[in-house]
């Protein structure tokens, strides 16, 4: 009978929560790495029991973790992320030229095929691969030198990499989000790169209305099936592409608001998008104080509130942007994590909601695996 | 041989209870004790100095004999009873404001009086 694994990475260690098929019973394990912040773990497409781990502490740095039993025993594999070639700078805050400075990891994203090849997406922002496992990292260094890192600029939460699309469909082919510069593409493993931002709009903070770079993209996903299409959660605005990344146009339609970390899509349905409306710009919780996982069944434009099961008074938590994932059983699960600890699951694409945990610290991210 | 004394969550990174004791080849410096440790713990590499500048990270402190080291070169001799031993080489993960419990607790690290002044046990 198929099961899951969910892999939570929190402010003070990792969590796995498991199930079999109904996702009724869960069994949590952990805290692994207690007292290190996680901020991402992610299992193998071609090897399951192979997972990497995040590690991180403003004391003592980046630790990369990887697992060969699915999570029962780790092992720290390489840590050495050195920029490759001249770093240059970025934007500060304040506007004035900053040198890049390796922070930490944000988003591990292993091959698709090889469980020995795996991405990490880094702050200050910059794509690196390990070919061997975790052992040796080289950073691609075509994204940082594409000439419009002297534009990026830190989000509140630092210049992080966040998102690593690989897309199934088009070896070669990878798409990455930097908060905030926005999206880029490759199209040739990761050697050369171009901005993918046409269509976004941050009048807000950047005054040019065209800009090539500079817009605070969040989040983007694609349902692998249909890889030309993907949907964005920007810090204004849900945005969706259907020609992988040229142009991009607005689908916020009736969402309560126009902010909001993660977004995901239906493993089955690729119309089907979800998204977690949160108030900005500085408040960060739930309009209404109520928690709430947006659906659209078309692609966007047209969103329902999904309630049954998720606090509706008093509910003040945030949903981090790596803190949504969906398995692929038949009955698609969706889960997320929230800043309050809490790890939400529905066993039917969100029309019901348990909480597999209430009191976890604060989730940084949510990934699942669907398990034979 | 020379004694060692790590932070607690370093000592679960690298697997090991209590004190490591380590010989160490020629002058007894913070670079030559550091090197041998790194060399037999690698899982510990990056986490106390830079992996390329060997620069002690920010929020790690060197203490020996109730003295804080840290800002003294890293080629400079440690103390005489360290190298003979007598004291440890205390690695220390600083208070850092409210973000982190490291050294809130009593508990291990307790016995590890450093200076009076700058740490809260």
């Amino acid at each position: 009978m198929s099961s899951v694994r969910v892999l939570v990475g929190t402010r003070k260690g990792a969590f796995l929560l498991t199930s079999d098929g109904k996702r009724e019973r869960w069994q949590v394990s952990g805290p692994h790495f207690a007292g290190w912040e996680i901020y991402h773990l992610k299992g193998s497409p071609a090897d399951p029991n192979r997972l990497y781990a995040s590690q991180t502490s403003g004391w003592f740095g980046q630790v990369i973790q990887r697992s060969g039993d699915g999570g029962q025993t780790w092992e720290p594999v390489g840590n050495k992320f050195v920029y490759n070639g001249p770093t240059g700078t970025h934007q500060w805050y304040d506007g004035t030229p900053h040198p890049w400075e390796f922070k930490r990891v944000w988003h591990l994203e292993p091959s698709l095929d090889d469980p020995d090849t795996v991405y990490a997406g880094v702050e200050d922002a910059a794509l690196f691969r390990s070919a061997d496992g975790g052992k040796n990292w080289e950073e691609l260094a075509g994204l940082r030198g594409h000439g419009s890192g002297p534009q990026w600029q830190p989000g509140a939460g630092g210049l992080g990499l966040h998102t690593i699309l690989l897309d199934p469909a088009n070896p070669g082919r990878i798409f990455i989000a930097i908060s905030a510069a926005g999206a880029f593409r490759s199209d040739d493993c990761g050697q050369t790169w171009r901005p993918i931002n046409r269509g976004l709009h941050s009048p807000q903070f950047l005054p040019d209305g065209a800009a090539e770079v500079g817009h605070c993209v969040h989040r983007i996903a694609m349902n692998p099936a249909r890889p030309n299409v993907l949907f964005m959660q920007k810090h204004w605005d849900v945005m969706r592409s259907d020609d992988a990344g040229e142009s991009w146009h607005e689908v916020s339609g009736n969402l309560p608001t126009d902010f909001g970390f993660p977004i995901d899509v239906h493993a089955h349905e690729p119309d089907t998008v979800y998204v977690v409306p949160i108030k900005s710009d500085s408040e960060h919780f739930p309009p209404e104080g109520k928690l709430r996982v947006y659906r659209s069944r078309t692609g966007g434009n047209e969103w329902e509130p999904l309630t049954q099961g998720l606090p509706q008074r008093d509910c003040y938590v945030n949903v981090l942007r790596d803190a949504m994932a969906v398995d692929s059983l038949d009955r698609c699960g969706v889960y997320f994590g929230t800043t309050g600890g809490q790890v939400y699951a529905s066993a039917d694409a969100g029309d019901h909601w348990i909480p597999i945990v209430r009191d976890l610290p604060a989730v940084l991210s949510v990934e699942v695996q669907t398990l034979a | 041989m020379i004694r060692v004394v790590l932070p607690a969550h370093l000592r679960t990174l690298a697997r090991l209870a209590g004190e490591v004791e380590l010989e160490v080849e020629g002058e007894i410096t913070q670079r030559s004790v550091l090197d041998a440790l790194e060399g037999r713990y690698p899982m510990l590499r990056g986490t106390i100095r830079d992996q390329v500048t060997g620069q002690r990270r920010p929020y790690v402190r060197f203490f020996a004999c109730e003295q804080d080291l840290s800002h003294q070169s890293p080629d400079a001799p440690l103390p005489a009873t360290v190298a003979a031993g007598a004291e440890p080489f205390l690695i220390i993960g600083a208070i850092a404001g409210g973000t982190g419990p490291l050294w809130n607790r009593q508990g291990t690290q307790g016995e590890y009086h450093a200076t009076k002044h700058t740490f809260a046990f």
